[in-house]
């Protein structure tokens, strides 16, 4: 009955995973019993399982052995189906599908026609929510089969562009896998997460460029985590690049060698085309790890057998021209938030392509030198890129999977989560080494109010009264041509506010340095009788109507001296 | 959040001349607040988000957090054991363990069948702890009664057999639910009512899940799933707990087998009453439940308008049939009656050719007779005669009517003028030779 069958689901226990669901692949994980998060194998042992589903005689391949149908039996194959999902026809880009089953119209969405089943000789049409539901119960099954326990709910992750109607789309199909859908969350703020949910990890306000460069597609996302809490402030998208392009250089470069020795164009025929593709793909990954790699492949083109091996370096040669495209959407993305490269405390890659080395290095070189680029290549603590969304979407899962599915609803209101954010950088102003006033934030910008932060300053050497004037600051970038005496600065403070840096080695000849400079005093404090060398201990509270408590005392003392400034708005 | 930050920057001290009333000197605000949306991600969210909807302080969030926490640990403590002991039950005798309400013992009442092996436990446990002997005697009691400890013991063995839990469940009456009574029934409420028994009576089921008797929207495939599903009760059911006690000593044998028979006949009793009140309970149920009625009207709706669109048509059938068969008949009345008057006219005009042919041909014969046979003067000779007259004939014999009204016209016209004559015989000689009808060898005299 109806309700009675109602009544059994709501009555069985929850069980959530983590799901990183994109075109290219697809990750699921789950927070172990210590905490950790695992990223899960499938029956195959693959970690990033490839979004593509095959049918032969009616039988249903998937992941990795689909892909190897890519070569054999294209038609009934389909693959880079993610972003069709929720779409109308007209408005989906189907280039990525050329070597597969092409996306076809169908009613008011998109659709693949493939011999699905045994019996018939003609092919089925199979809609693109069909098609997700049918992967994504795949991937549930996997995953039940690691844990050995029914999973039935989950938490996905989506692109910041995802639409309203995709993310319908998607619950209805995760819904007809037997997928509950907690809640959605966007990729960058997963892998933000997946970095922040180690149990070594402290909260820190900081700015974070994600850079989540998959298979087909780019996105780069400026991220502020204030507190633990994260507001997207700009997200750039590049659908054209991807692994794909890096792979279209080594495609060229074989068909042009191969061209050379044997006058055929393998690239003519498809097979030869999907064959290149496949190993070259193969050939890219390999050159992440390695220095050289092979490409060998049987009967290329005309039943010639082709062997060839390419190094790194004439590989990053090549690529030179994509890597710059990686590099300026990272820039972009910065502009756009209105930031400088100096503002940015980490970038995170995340995404397959991320592994290749040369592309983290270059954003090394546009970032500071403070700045963390956490990419294998760059970090030897970096998590592996592929495994971040679905990393940070089991955790997720594992904090919400308790929850009812009203209170997830509430919580993510717009009511909720539209917050006001501070527009400019709170702190107190200091005396510098050269006896001038200068500004150390407290509260940074795009900090989300209610917000309370509490920090200890040295009091003056010779101890006496001291005066706390906390006010509103700007930062600006000061550059300056270089000198021979430029590195003459304070050493970089250790806490992640940065005051002042040093200076950056770009390959542009300006020194380029933040300058703190405060702008707008908001209140005034004395302390007075304060003990040589001792400390200050303020705490500045912000109230959603823009109001301030502040409360200074010295550490260790008895008084406090409080005050509160009514809000404005 | 609150984690208090070290900043190695030295403050500015206070210049001369500074003073405000408590020390404090507000002398701004903040600039304007951009709206922006957090991300629903992450611990520290799920924190802002209690409080923004609570409508919280930091402060008071943590402490109301902390309480939580504090009374969730708490519950789970005494979750099992808050059911009050009832006096008379703790002064049971240990050796009349069969008439115990052995949840009630440990104090699962709520549970019942429901309960799980590691409720029953848990249950154990506590009731242990409270009611071990060595426990009251540590209390200063010395009465040396354990019956209760003795009557926890029986119920957890009990309990934690399966088999003998069953046979237990079998005739746990307090788990049943009464049905309910017509009086109960009239207020409506009759799913609310019936519901719970079904509910009850589902536990003996071999076959789980039990399908629950649903609301008044149920579908009609529903609903007879549930009552067949009643009318073929698989029940597990026994009632070997009521058993007398068999005998056990070996002296006398046929007593025992006496009590183990009666013991049999009993439980087979016992069971085929039990099938017979399930189907009574089940035949109760169906005479009040309106969703039969319903589907049966609706289907009794459905099967009238079949037969009457079924009987619309058979209609429709015949009135087409007879309207053919009498336009049918009518087209042929008319056929035959102009097949009639064709035939007359046909007649009639055959008879007036004939008669026009008559009249031509005596024309022809006249025609030659008034020319007295061609001759010049006196009489014609009887072989001039004769001759003439075969020719006459042969053109006669040869010519179609028409050609025989034309040269009768012609005839009469040409009056008694004997060239005249026989030249338009002659004409139509020639004409005859020339249509191949006579050969020139026949004619003699208009040659």
């Amino acid at each position: 009955m109806g309700d009675a069958a109602n009544g059994v689901s709501a009555e069985t226990e929850r069980f959530a995973i983590g799901i990183s669901f994109g075109n290219t692949s697809s990750s699921i994980a789950r927070i172990s019993s210590e905490g950790k998060a695992e990223v899960i194998a499938n029956e195959e042992g693959d970690r990033q399982i490839p979004s593509i589903l095959s049918y032969i005689e009616g039988e249903e391949y998937h992941g990795t052995q689909a892909k190897a149908q890519l070569l054999r039996n294209p038609n009934n194959t389909i693959a880079y189906f993610r972003d069709y999902l929720g779409k109308d026809f007209k408005s989906i880009d189907p280039t990525p599908c050329h070597q597969s089953a092409h996306p076809q119209q169908s009613d008011s969405t998109v659709a693949f026609s493939v011999r699905d089943s045994p019996s018939s000789e003609t092919p089925n049409i199979v809609t693109v929510s069909e098609v997700t539901t049918r992967h994504l119960r795949r991937l549930k099954q996997s995953a039940a089969d690691f844990l050995g326990k029914e999973v039935n709910a989950a938490v996905i992750t989506v692109p910041t562009n995802f639409s309203d109607a995709q993310r319908e789309a998607l619950v209805a199909a995760a819904k007809e896998a037997g997928i509950e859908v907690l809640q959605l969350i966007h990729e960058p703020v997963a892998a933000v997460m997946a970095y922040d949910a180690r149990p070594e990890a402290t909260v820190t306000d900081k700015l974070v460029v994600v850079a989540d460069l998959g298979g087909t597609r780019s996105d780069v996302a400026v991220v502020a985590c204030r507190g633990g809490m994260y507001t997207i402030l700009a997200t750039a998208h590049d659908y054209e690049l991807g692994g794909a392009s890096l792979d279209q250089i080594i495609i060229d470069h074989f068909a042009k060698e191969f061209i050379k020795k044997h006058k055929t164009d393998p690239r003519e025929n498809a097979r030869g085309l999907a064959k290149l593709k496949s190993f070259g793909e193969g050939t890219r990954k390999t050159l992440s790890q390695t220095t050289n790699a092979q490409l060998s492949i049987e009967s290329l083109a005309d039943g010639i057998d082709y062997h060839s091996t390419v190094n790194r370096t004439r590989f990053e040669l090549l690529s030179n021209k994509v890597f710059a495209q990686f590099t300026g959407l990272i820039e972009q993305v910065v502009k756009k938030a209105d930031l400088d490269v100096l503002d940015i405390d980490e970038v995170i890659f995340s995404g397959g392509t991320s592994h290749t080395p040369k592309i983290a290095q270059l954003a090394h070189n546009i970032f500071p030198e403070k700045t963390n680029i956490l990419a294998p290549s760059t970090s030897s603590t970096a998590i592996n890129p592929s495994e971040l969304s679905a990393r940070g979407a089991a955790f997720q899962a594992s904090l919400i999977q308790e929850f009812d599915s009203e209170d997830i609803e509430q919580s993510i209101h717009p009511m909720v989560t539209v917050t006001p954010h501070l527009s400019k950088a709170i702190g107190v102003e200091i005396t510098s080494a050269a006896s001038k006033t200068a500004f150390q934030p407290l509260l940074d910008a795009e900090t989300a109010i209610p917000a309370r932060r509490i920090a200890q300053y040295l009091a003056p050497k010779e101890g006496g009264d001291v005066l706390v004037r906390v006010c509103e600051g700007t930062r600006s970038i000061k550059v300056t041509k270089p000198e021979p005496k430029a590195k003459a600065e304070k050493p970089a403070q250790d806490d992640e506010d940065d005051s002042d840096f040093d200076d950056s080695e770009e390959e542009e000849d300006d020194l380029r340095e933040v300058v703190w400079k405060a702008e707008k005093p908001v209140a005034e404090m004395a302390v007075k009788g304060v003990k040589a060398g001792g400390k200050i201990e303020v705490m500045v509270h912000v109230n959603p109507d823009l109001g301030l408590q502040i409360a200074v005392r010295e550490v260790g003392g008895q008084n406090a001296v409080r005050g509160a400034i009514n809000g404005s708005a | 959040m609150a984690a208090v930050q070290t900043v190695k920057v030295t403050l500015p001290s206070l210049p001369q001349g500074w003073s405000a009333d408590k020390d404090f000197k507000p002398v701004g605000a903040l600039s304007a607040a951009t709206q922006r949306n957090l991300e629903p991600v992450g611990p520290h969210f799920l924190a802002h988000a209690r409080r923004k909807r609570h409508h919280r302080t930091f402060s008071e969030d943590e402490r109301i957090q902390a309480q939580h926490n504090v009374k969730k640990t708490e519950d789970e403590d005494d979750g099992d054991i808050s059911e009050p002991e009832d006096p008379m039950m703790l002064t049971r005798e240990a050796k009349d363990w069969k008439a115990q309400d052995h949840y009630a013992v440990l104090g699962i009442t709520k549970y019942r069948w429901r309960a799980t092996p590691e409720q029953i436990k848990k249950a154990h446990r506590k009731k242990v702890l409270r009611h071990h002997p060595d426990k009251k005697a540590a209390l200063g009691q010395t009465d040396e009664n354990d019956n209760f400890f003795k009557c926890i013991q029986k119920a957890t063995e009990l309990l934690l057999d399966p088999v003998r839990r069953r046979q237990y469940d079998s005739v746990d009456e307090a788990a049943d639910v009464d049905t309910p009574t017509k009086k109960q029934l009239q207020k409506g409420n009759f799913y609310k009512l019936w519901g719970p028994v079904f509910k009850a009576e589902g536990r003996f089921s071999n076959k789980q899940p039990v399908p629950q008797l649903g609301d008044e929207n149920s579908a009609q495939e529903d609903v007879e799933t549930f009552y067949n599903f009643w009318y073929n009760f698989d029940s597990w059911r026994t009632f070997e707990y009521l058993d007398e006690d068999v005998p056990d000593d070996n002296e006398n044998r046929d007593q025992k087998r006496h009590v183990e028979k009666k013991n049999a006949n009993a439980r087979r009793k016992r069971k085929t009453e039990d099938t017979v009140r399930l189907r009574e309970l089940v035949d109760e149920c169906l005479a009040l439940d309106e969703r039969i009625k319903k589907f049966r009207q609706q289907a009794r709706a459905g099967k009238d308008a079949k037969r009457k669109a079924k009987e619309d048509e058979a209609k429709r059938l015949q009135e087409e049939k007879e309207k053919a068969r009498l336009d049918e008949e009518q087209r042929k009345k008319e056929a035959e009656e102009s097949a009639k008057a064709d035939r007359e006219k046909n007649k009639k005009a055959k008879e007036a050719a004939k008669n026009a042919a008559k009249k031509n041909k005596r024309v022809l014969k006249g025609s030659v007779k008034d020319v007295n046979y061609f001759a010049e003067s006196g009489e014609p000779s009887a072989a001039d005669v004769d001759a003439v007259l075969a020719d006459v004939e042969l053109i006669m014999a040869k010519i179609d009517t028409e050609e025989l009204a034309e040269l009768a016209e012609r005839l009469t016209s040409a009056g008694k003028n004997g060239a005249a004559v026989k030249s338009v015989y002659t004409e139509e000689a020639k004409r005859l030779v020339a249509a191949g009808k006579i050969k020139e060898s026949e004619v003699k005299i208009f040659a």
